[in-house]
């Protein structure tokens, strides 16, 4: 298993160069320009040349890619063009609010919807089932910023139970970390409820189609055993995929729910990086969130082999 | 009783929620929502609003502006030699830059010196200036080559970019670098350590600030800060910013879009009112260095094509926060005049067919016009439409080519063909401080190598020269009049009339002053 995972990393470093090299391209092709956001609308051409000059942008791009590609290995990921502030303490910055919102979604995702997966495949056909597939069409279609702007209308603004907008670190006290997180993370997470929840559906029904649960049944186990130790199990492969690659979602941006709600996380700052060409926080980001997706792939296959115990690696 | 626990926890909760979402901010605290985020931190190097405005709360300037367009003392009291040829200007006591050290005569000169090369204004005045130097500790002497008789106006200047103070060691930086430190003297201190791109950027009250004595005016006068901090939160949703000013999180939101103002108009815990009385003009640019807009005809059949009125209606809408008129300079400057208006006045249709009679007068080959349109910025995404429909009428070709408005910012310097990423025409705004005479302008530089659009003009050039050298107000106004005429009759640009931005506060908040920038001190609750 060891040996697994470190080979599924070291595959993943040609990825990674190929991310880098794609994106390094695709940004300083695109049209657009960094010195022009520093010196501002009014500028003439003579400053902005001089700005240009001054940000290296001037040399021939396949020198500024092995410069950047070379800082990269040493582990230097530069400083914004445009702030000068280092893109590892900026990346720092916005990476908490990020995650807080992912794990918060995520934890509001998995205790809602896989009991409502469960239950509408339980009781097939029936009202609970036809309920939760209505909910669930309805997370899916309603997109969150209308979600966002109707919690915020209702809970935050009209009856001022919490915080319109913002984030407070947890280390700032549990409540006003949670007060702030909770509506953000219940509009992020109702299209995640609505896939989770369906996913869960389909898989237990499958599953419980299957002979060994009529065995189950037969032997005169209890429902909530069939359901958990017997079905639940056996249908997890799918749902954990799924609520896999939505963590890896979550953390690589969400830039509607951040914008909403105020967030100061990842998505914010990858548009606001995109909109003022600062490649080096762009690229940063890109080769971060294509290493989350990495590790995050390699985790979920981990995760069959303790769920099933018949999937082994070696 | 099983229930009990979670009904306790369940309102425990609630009730600590509703505290805590009750809190009132410490009262010395200001939070405000700016039109733009804060990133760059050097105020000579960018012109953009937001970095003039922190420029005014971190830095100061010899001189302030005030109300009525004079030039007064801040930094330094000033005397000018009866020749007009040698400027002396004094440090008043108590100046100290934020890190302690005092602020003296050479760090002075060193900033002039900078600002003379990265200012547009700053360097035609260099042209006229033969040497700057500080005479004592306190004394800076600016000696002229040649009449200029700018001096006053330049060094006291809001619009971009102010010559704002720095110590020796940050204006010594390279030309086109960022200073490495933000180190002023101003009213506020900027939080270096609390500063996050994009999020927020906090000023703490300068307690060994000295603010001059008399009333404060614009950017002149005492600046007297009532506040220990304030804090700029960048919120990019609009409906976001205002839901939180009416909650009590946000202070201030200096720009309201005038489509959302009826939303905290109804609140009565919120004022809104215009606190920069100049505006913004708004402007078509066209590109002279290539067809159609070469043809002097084509540019005159595009004027009299445009409307003010209707591109104004479509964008603004409520002709509360718009006005119309004919000057370059803005509709409230001293400058102001009419000349010109002929191009601008009577009705849509009349105007309508006489375009339509000069673009067929003119030989105009049916080369398509392209309009660049910024998608992203709301003020500036309508007119290209309306323009391109108006144009069309008038019998142009007008292909709207859509992009976002660091994209379009790019292609403007590009002088090359259309199939070469050229362009025909776009719309911008400016600040009306940015434009309210012929040196700081530069929308009536004639010298065909200026800013984008590039027009030429050796008359205009001239009028601008003896601009410089006038020597009373009536003199420059004369000479900007004419200057203001021939802008039209070459077709420079398209005036498209000037909108108010408007600003929401709590009405708690008290002392906000009208000013060519958002001005915080004076502010207290």
């Amino acid at each position: 298993m060891v040996f697994y995972f470190i080979r599924r990393l070291l595959l993943a470093l040609p990825v990674l160069f190929f991310v880098a090299v794609f994106v390094f391209l695709l940004l300083h092709l695109a049209p657009g320009d960094p010195a022009q956001t520093i010196a501002g609308d009014q500028a003439t051409p003579a400053q902005v040349a001089a700005i240009r000059k001054s940000l290296g942008l001037d040399a021939p791009l396949v020198m500024q890619f092995f410069d950047w590609f070379k800082a990269i290995v040493h582990g230097n990921f530069g400083t914004s063009l445009i702030s000068q502030q280092s893109v590892l303490t900026q990346i720092g910055q916005r990476i908490g609010p990020t995650l807080s919102l992912a794990v918060t979604a995520i934890i509001i995702t998995i205790v809602v919807s896989i009991p409502l997966g469960i239950l509408a495949a339980w009781r097939h056909g029936g009202l609970i089932d036809r309920c939760v597939m209505a909910v669930s069409v309805i997370g899916f279609s309603v997109p969150i910023f209308v979600i966002g702007y109707i919690l915020i209308g209702v809970i935050a603004v009209h009856f001022r139970l919490l915080p319109v907008q913002g984030y407070k670190p947890i280390s700032n006290g549990f409540w006003p970390f949670l007060s702030r997180i909770i509506l953000p993370s219940i509009a992020l997470s109702s299209t995640f409820i609505a896939l989770v929840a369906r996913m869960t559906r389909a898989a237990m029904l499958e599953v419980l189609r299957e002979d060994f649960v009529r065995t189950a049944r037969a032997k005169g186990l209890s429902e909530r055993i069939v359901l958990f130790r017997h079905a639940l199990r056996n249908a997890a492969i799918p749902i954990l995929t799924v609520i896999g690659t939505g963590f890896a979602m979550m953390i690589s941006g969400v830039v509607v729910t951040e914008t909403v709600f105020n967030i100061p996380g990842l998505g914010r700052l990858v548009v606001d990086s995109v909109l003022s060409h600062d490649y080096p926080v762009i690229q940063s980001i890109i080769l971060l969130t294509a290493g989350v997706y990495v590790v995050i792939n390699l985790l979920i296959d981990l995760s069959y082999a303790v769920t099933d115990p018949r999937i082994r690696y070696k | 009783m099983p229930n009990f626990p979670l009904k306790t926890l369940g309102c425990a909760v609630l009730a600590a929620g509703m505290l805590m979402t009750t809190q009132a901010y410490a009262e010395t605290d200001v939070t405000a929502v700016m039109q733009a985020p804060l990133k760059t931190l050097d105020p000579l190097l960018s012109t953009a609003q937001i970095v003039r405005t922190y420029g005014f709360m971190v830095f100061d300037t010899l001189l302030g502006m005030d109300a009525q367009y004079r030039p007064q003392p801040q930094m330094a009291d000033y005397k000018v030699s009866d020749d007009k040829m040698t400027y002396t200007l004094t440090l008043r006591d108590g100046l100290k830059w934020h890190d302690g050290t005092k602020v003296t005569a050479a760090d002075c000169v060193a900033s002039l010196q900078r600002w003379g090369r990265l200012d547009a204004a700053g360097k035609i005045m260099m042209e006229h200036v033969a040497s700057i130097t500080a005479s004592s500790d306190k004394e800076i002497v600016i000696k002229l080559s040649k009449p200029f008789g700018q001096v006053l106006e330049l060094l006291a200047k809001p619009s971009p970019n102010p010559p704002f103070m720095m110590p020796k060691r940050l204006a010594d930086v390279a030309d086109g670098k960022q200073i490495p430190e933000v180190i002023g003297s101003g009213p506020f201190k900027f939080d270096a350590a609390d500063f996050k791109p994009g999020v927020q950027a906090v000023f703490v009250k300068n307690t060994d600030y000295v603010p001059r004595k008399e009333p404060s005016s614009w950017t002149a006068g005492g600046k007297v800060v009532k506040v220990d901090k304030v804090t700029w939160k960048v919120m990019p949703d609009m409906q976001t910013a205002l839901n939180a000013l009416q909650a009590g999180d946000v202070d201030l939101i200096e720009q309201v879009p005038i489509d959302l103002l009826p939303i905290v108009q109804a609140d009565p815990d919120v004022k809104t009112a215009t606190i920069n009385p100049l505006g913004a003009q708004v402007t078509g640019r066209w590109n002279w260095k290539i067809p159609p807009f070469d043809n002097p005809q084509v540019r005159k059949a595009a004027m009299y094509a445009l409307d003010q009125k209707t591109l104004m209606e479509t964008a603004i809408g409520n002709p509360k926060y718009y006005q119309l008129c004919a000057s370059v300079y803005g509709c409230e400057v001293p400058l102001a005049s009419n000349a010109g208006s002929q191009y601008l006045s009577g009705s849509a249709a009349d105007r309508l067919a006489k375009a339509k009679e000069i673009l067929k007068a003119s030989g105009y080959d049916g080369t398509p016009v392209v309009m660049m349109q910024p998608t992203d910025l709301t003020i500036l995404s309508t007119q290209p439409i309306v323009a391109a429909d108006e144009l069309r009428k008038a019998g142009f070709k007008v292909d709207v080519q859509a992009m976002d408005w660091a994209t379009l910012q790019a292609r403007k310097d590009n002088e090359k063909p259309v199939s070469e990423g050229g362009w025909n025409m776009f719309f911008t705004y400016w600040g009306v401080t940015g434009i309210w005479n012929p040196l700081v302008d530069v929308l009536v530089d004639g010298s065909g190598n200026g800013w984008a659009g590039w027009p030429k003009d050796a008359k205009v050039e001239a009028l601008r020269a003896d601009y410089l050298t006038a020597p009373t107000l009536d003199d420059q106004k004369k000479i900007a009049s004419e200057i203001q005429q021939l802008a039209y009759d070459d077709g420079f640009y398209f005036n498209a009339g000037e909108f108010m931005s408007v600003a929401a506060w709590r009405t708690k908040l008290q002392g906000i002053q009208p000013g060519p920038v958002t001005l915080f001190w004076g502010i207290h609750k």
